[in-house]
């Protein structure tokens, strides 16, 4: 635990949802003809979502995201059968989101590249010297119902009491929260069209990885390492990963940095 | 070497293999029933040691809710109402409905906690903080991910929720020491809210009528345990 550390904003403030742009609050999945991926369409080929976000590319605001494929090294998180290790599909997976997302124009920052297991604090650390990112944790359950995807973001946390500019490390994710659900809730939207039984919306629960990252966080587990073929997760990569982008893409409008730096969002 | 010698011998050979051929099987048998029993006894001893709690049959039989894993909706949990017999004592009570709960429910493929997971203590501060000491089982035999380890955790927090009013907030800990997460995910570094009504001893108990034994699944759709730090 880093303790009394604490982490100056680098990220950036975030407008509150009644300063996000009409157009911003319309693109829930499901709700609004522009960002509702087409059935069917290759992923990553630009798309309305895709044009959105270039339109509003010039505001500045999310540019980066920080990819966490979780676990790894000795750390080989959900094991199932045929020796499956959750540690290396999310390696995988990673490499499928990073390229749908740098498709979509943002860059790509992973927490590892290889079988390294940085500890949450790195990982958070990582998120936490960017400006103007959000977060992505990919994990593959060992339970739930095979073939659908879950996004969870971080469970309330006391709010930040310090006005002095600073986040408690402790504590970094409780001023994000309401855009991390916002953010979570367009991922949900996109990949429960791609894979039915996984619910509406993003669920919230207690994930430590979450709670010492100072910017919208959300984690993405894909039900599960007990399917008996490996290339039964495989298939799914493509779509989570445009889900993904498609659900940063959507997301990026309701997110602008400052020009000064150090505020609360 | 005679003939005589030599028939003596290729005998004496014959009765050594016929005797093994016999013997060994049934030493093989008795290995196997002594291991079995040793293991038994180890872990009639580790659950003797590890649970003292006496049911008392002067407490009253009460409707017990337990929350277990649904069977027919994906990562949500059920009451299901049990008949047992309860301490007014809220340390007491605690310790027996978590231990009810962690023998978990008749059909196995809705167990939330590992079966060889235990509860080593239990305690409750004044100020409704309660602390459960679990076994290692709890964090090693867990299914490794997010829903599991959030139901796990659900179904402990409304499981008390739902019996000892008196529990507002809980600390998990996991023989004896804090763990920054149960299998490598959900966040055990600091306390899940269990209720959020002032603290109050239970209204009396009203006694079941049905035999015991009795379960009842319940459909009230469950809620999620929130955490809380501490400022």
């Amino acid at each position: 635990m880093i303790g009394l550390l604490s982490v100056a904003l680098l990220a950036a403030v975030m407008v509150s949802p009644s300063q996000v742009p009409p157009q911003t609050q319309q693109v829930a999945p499901g709700t609004s003809a522009p960002a509702t991926p087409s059935a069917g369409s290759p992923q990553g080929v630009a798309g309305p979502v895709a044009s959105a976000f270039g339109a509003q590319a010039q505001h500045g605001g999310l540019n980066i995201v920080v990819l966490d494929p979780a676990h790894g090294g000795t750390d080989p998180g959900a094991r199932g059968t045929g020796g499956m290790r959750e540690s290396e599909i999310v390696l995988d997976f990673a490499t499928q989101v990073r390229r749908a997302l740098e498709l979509q124009g943002f860059q790509v920052v992973q927490t590892r590249q290889g079988n390294e297991n940085p500890s949450f604090d790195d990982r958070s650390a990582t998120a936490n010297a960017q400006r103007g990112a959000v977060f992505v944790t990919l994990h593959i359950s060992s339970t739930g119902l095979p073939g659908t995807a879950r996004v969870y973001v971080n469970s309330d946390l006391p709010p930040v009491a310090g006005a002095n500019g600073l986040i408690p490390w402790e504590r970094a994710q409780a001023p994000f929260l309401g855009l991390s659900r916002r953010f979570g809730d367009l991922v949900q939207g996109f990949l429960t069209q791609r894979f039915k039984g996984s619910p509406d919306t993003a669920q919230t629960a207690s994930v430590r990885q979450l709670r010492t990252t100072a910017a919208p966080a959300i984690a993405v587990e894909i039900s599960s390492v007990t399917v008996e073929d490996r290339a039964d997760l495989d298939r799914m990569a493509p779509s989570v990963a445009d889900a993904i982008a498609r659900g940063a893409a959507a997301f990026k409008p309701s997110y602008v940095v400052p020009n000064t730096p150090g505020a609360l969002p | 070497m005679t003939s005589r010698w030599k028939i003596v011998l290729i005998g004496g050979l014959v009765f050594i293999v016929l005797a093994a051929a016999i013997y060994f099987p049934i030493l093989r048998r008795r290995v196997k029933r002594a291991a079995r029993l040793q293991q038994q006894s180890e872990e009639q001893a580790r659950r003797e040691l590890t649970q003292p709690i006496a049911i008392n049959p002067g407490d009253p039989r009460v409707k017990t809710k337990l929350f277990w894993a649904s069977d027919s909706i994906d990562a949500t949990l059920v009451p299901v109402t049990v008949e047992l017999p309860l301490s007014r004592d809220p340390v007491l009570r605690s310790k027996q409905v978590l231990n009810t709960l962690l023998a978990g429910p008749v059909d196995a493929e809705l167990r939330t906690l590992p079966p060889d997971a235990l509860l080593l203590a239990f305690y409750l501060l004044p100020d409704g903080t309660a602390i459960a000491d679990f076994s290692e089982a709890l964090a090693t035999s867990i299914p490794s991910g997010i829903v599991s380890e959030q139901l796990a955790v659900n179904s402990i927090t409304r499981t008390l929720e739902a019996n000892v009013p008196q529990v507002q907030r809980l600390k998990i800990l996991i023989h004896g020491q804090e763990v920054e997460t149960l299998a490598g995910h959900l966040d055990l570094t600091g306390t899940f809210v269990v209720s959020t009504h002032p603290a109050q001893a239970p209204a009396a108990d009203k006694p079941a009528a049905a035999a015991s034994g009795t379960l009842t699944p319940d459909k009230t759709p469950d809620k999620m345990a929130q955490p809380e730090r501490k400022p």
